[in-house]
């Protein structure tokens, strides 16, 4: 071990304030990358669900629309106002 | 090829998920047996005194800002030639972390400045065009996002990547090609090491540890990409964490 106590490890030799706000920055911004990448991967995740949200409406929405093209056809007024 | 199999993002998606934990781990290892050979086991410089110790991050955060960027740069270029969608995914996910590497390379290069130059800053060519690299990756960022269509932001980005890799070769010998205040390269390609081996050894494992992070989190951060773009695709709305998730939000 180079160094004789805890506090000398500390004062780096009185560059205590440089060496360690060079390695506490980095290892803080660092620690937020990880974490930013974490909740993107939950994020995207989420978006995912969204997007099939939005399709599955999509296919009901084409369904309803078909439906309703349909529909007018079957009760049309003027053929049922030939039966009668 | 094996090569082009990988290049379908759902192909990557899942190799990507299998690589990151290791890569991750390893960096992890690696960072802990640089950090104490840094640390505990180098001596203190003759001439910086513990001041030097900086370098242990400075160094490997300044070469991996460097590395990115042409990692960027080498992706652009595939996905100009070949058109390949995974390329303009890849240059989006290494971004952040270039960023982050070249912020952190002009902080502790300050901090490294202020006791040993005087100052934390100077116009000078090295630590100019390390500025510019930083804002490069910013422009990257901006560009990219601020384009909605995929394809044409690929394709702009792409463009900025190539062309600013051009400001890679200009940081990395500004030390010799400009009379700067920065002090020279202490590991070249060409020379041996001027600096003791436990030392370079320190500097190196922090290096290594840097260069496998920064490739795992391209893969985590790629593989959210890669979902979000493909979101409408059958295989994205299939993956098992995908459905787990619905399942969890149908249920609440």
């Amino acid at each position: 071990m180079i160094w004789s106590s805890a506090a000398e490890f500390w004062a780096m030799g009185g560059y205590g304030d440089y060496v360690w706000g060079s390695m506490g920055v980095s290892l803080v911004l660092l620690a937020l990358e990880v974490l930013t990448t974490h909740m993107g991967r939950r994020q995207a995740l989420d978006a995912v669900c969204e997007a099939m949200e939005a399709d599955t409406e999509e296919v009901h929405d084409e369904q309803q629309r078909v439906h309703a093209s349909l529909g007018p056809a079957r009760m049309n007024p003027l053929s049922s106002g030939a039966s009668s | 090829m094996k090569l082009f199999h990988y290049a379908a993002p759902h192909n990557f998606y899942h190799l990507a998920g299998r690589l990151w934990p290791w890569l991750a781990l390893v960096a992890s290892a690696l960072a802990v047996a640089g950090l104490w050979t840094g640390f505990m086991v180098a001596p203190s410089d003759a001439q910086q005194g513990q001041a030097y110790r900086i370098i242990y991050i400075h160094v490997p955060v300044s070469w991996m800002a460097m590395l990115i960027y042409l990692a960027m740069a080498f992706w652009s270029v595939l996905g100009l030639a070949f058109q390949t969608r995974l390329s303009g995914l890849m240059t989006r996910a290494l971004a952040p972390t270039g960023a982050l590497m070249a912020f952190l390379s002009l902080w502790t290069g300050a901090l490294w400045g202020k006791p040993m130059w005087g100052t934390y800053w100077v116009w000078d060519a090295r630590l100019t065009s390390m500025l510019i690299l930083l804002f490069l990756y910013l422009g990257y960022i901006a560009l990219t996002s601020a384009i909605e269509d995929p394809r044409r932001s690929d394709r702009a980005g792409a463009l900025l990547a190539v062309v600013g890799s051009v400001n890679v070769p200009i940081i990395y010998f500004s030390v010799q090609w400009w009379n700067t205040l920065h002090q020279g390269a202490s590991v070249s390609f060409t020379q041996s090491p001027r600096m003791a081996s436990v030392m370079l050894t320190g500097m190196l494992l922090m290096s290594l540890a840097m260069w496998l992070y920064a490739v795992a989190m391209a893969l985590r951060r790629v593989r959210s990409l890669i979902l979000v773009r493909d979101s409408h695709a059958a295989w994205v709305q299939q993956l098992p964490e995908v459905l787990a998730l619905r399942a969890l939000r149908s249920a609440a």
